[in-house]
């Protein structure tokens, strides 16, 4: 029974790694790497490492990839600005050095002398690789790394933020919000006051609001176009 | 099965990965051909953990899903700059760094 579970998840996982490889649509390609991502999953769970196999579906079959569905989305038919395609000597160079890597990583595996690699693995207790085990082992022995992969983490996202921002990153520092702004809320953006002319309302607010809409509208328009430029 | 086979799958994935960094030429695709890399040394790692029947290679696996995770998050971000600025979305275009 394992070893047909072995072959369906083995035979899934090197499929979904050429159609991540070869499709030509980035948006194929990423669905064929959660395919990969899910028969990996498979195969953890062979390896009795149940956490690392639930990690690896939520976090990375789900929450990674769709961000980058979302990216691809977003960047989306930019595969017309790619230029002449590869040639087709890079390509074999390419498959050339791949099929050496192979090669080479079958070599260190079955040349290593390792007695254990032709066995099912030593005998384990039960709860082997169970979150409570694994949780044991976070907690306790890794502490400082778990702590610093949370920092690793805090650092990824403020940068990917600040590189994400809109075109100019950090130097431009017009649409800086100030803690005061925060506070300070802009005329006419729409209370309740405003709408029935209360004390919030600004001068001419109740006579006119087609012009306060449309300022609003074209100061929302100025922003998107500068978004996208 | 025996822990040889899960190498040879590991191995299997960690050269198709290679091969697509170097033929696609899609920032996307090639970030995506290095979380296939990650994922064939996560194989390796948790096979000899099983191995040894030992759980820290699980901790360095998770260890490592982190860092894919941060790396995603840096590469996506700046695939986002690229197409804000209308820069071409190809790596053989970007080589001014190269001088």
């Amino acid at each position: 029974m394992a070893e047909v579970l072995f072959f369906i998840a083995g035979i899934g996982a090197v499929a979904g790694a050429v159609g991540t490889v070869g499709l030509r649509n980035p948006f194929y390609s990423v669905l064929a790497l959660v395919f990969h991502l899910l028969c990996l999953a498979a195969l953890f769970l062979l390896l009795n490492a149940e956490f690392v196999a639930a990690a690896q579906v939520v976090v990375y079959a789900g929450a990674v990839m769709v961000l980058y569905v979302f990216v691809v989305a977003y960047v989306g038919g930019s595969q017309a600005q790619l230029g002449p395609a590869v040639s087709p000597r890079m390509r074999l160079a390419s498959g050339a050095v791949a099929l050496f890597l192979f090669i080479e990583l079958a070599i260190v595996f079955l040349g290593s002398g390792l007695k254990a690699i032709d066995s099912e693995g030593a005998p384990y207790e039960a709860g082997f690789g169970s979150p409570a085990a694994i949780g044991d082992l976070l907690l306790g022995d890794f502490l400082v790394p778990f702590e610093i992969a949370s920092f690793l983490l805090l650092i990824a996202a403020v940068g990917a933020v600040t590189l994400a921002r809109r075109r100019g990153g950090l130097a431009e520092d017009s649409d800086v919000v100030t803690p005061l702004d925060l506070v300070r809320r802009p005329t006419g953006t729409g209370t309740m006051a405003e709408a029935v002319g209360g004390r919030g309302a600004p001068h001419g607010a109740g006579t006119d609001p087609a012009g306060r809409d449309d300022t609003a509208s074209t100061s929302g328009d100025t922003r998107e176009t500068d978004g996208e430029a | 099965m025996s822990i040889g086979w899960y190498l040879a799958v590991s191995a299997l994935i960690f050269s198709i990965g290679a091969g697509g960094v170097l033929v696609r030429r899609n920032p996307l695709v090639i970030l995506l051909c290095l979380e296939l890399m990650l994922n064939a040394a996560n194989l390796a790692l948790i096979a000899f953990a099983r191995m040894h029947g030992n759980e820290e290679g699980h901790i360095f696996a998770i260890t490592v899903m982190v860092v894919a995770a941060c790396e995603v998050c840096i590469g996506l971000g700046l695939i986002v700059a690229m197409y804000r600025r209308r820069l071409p979305i190809d790596v053989d275009e970007m080589r001014e760094l190269q001088g």
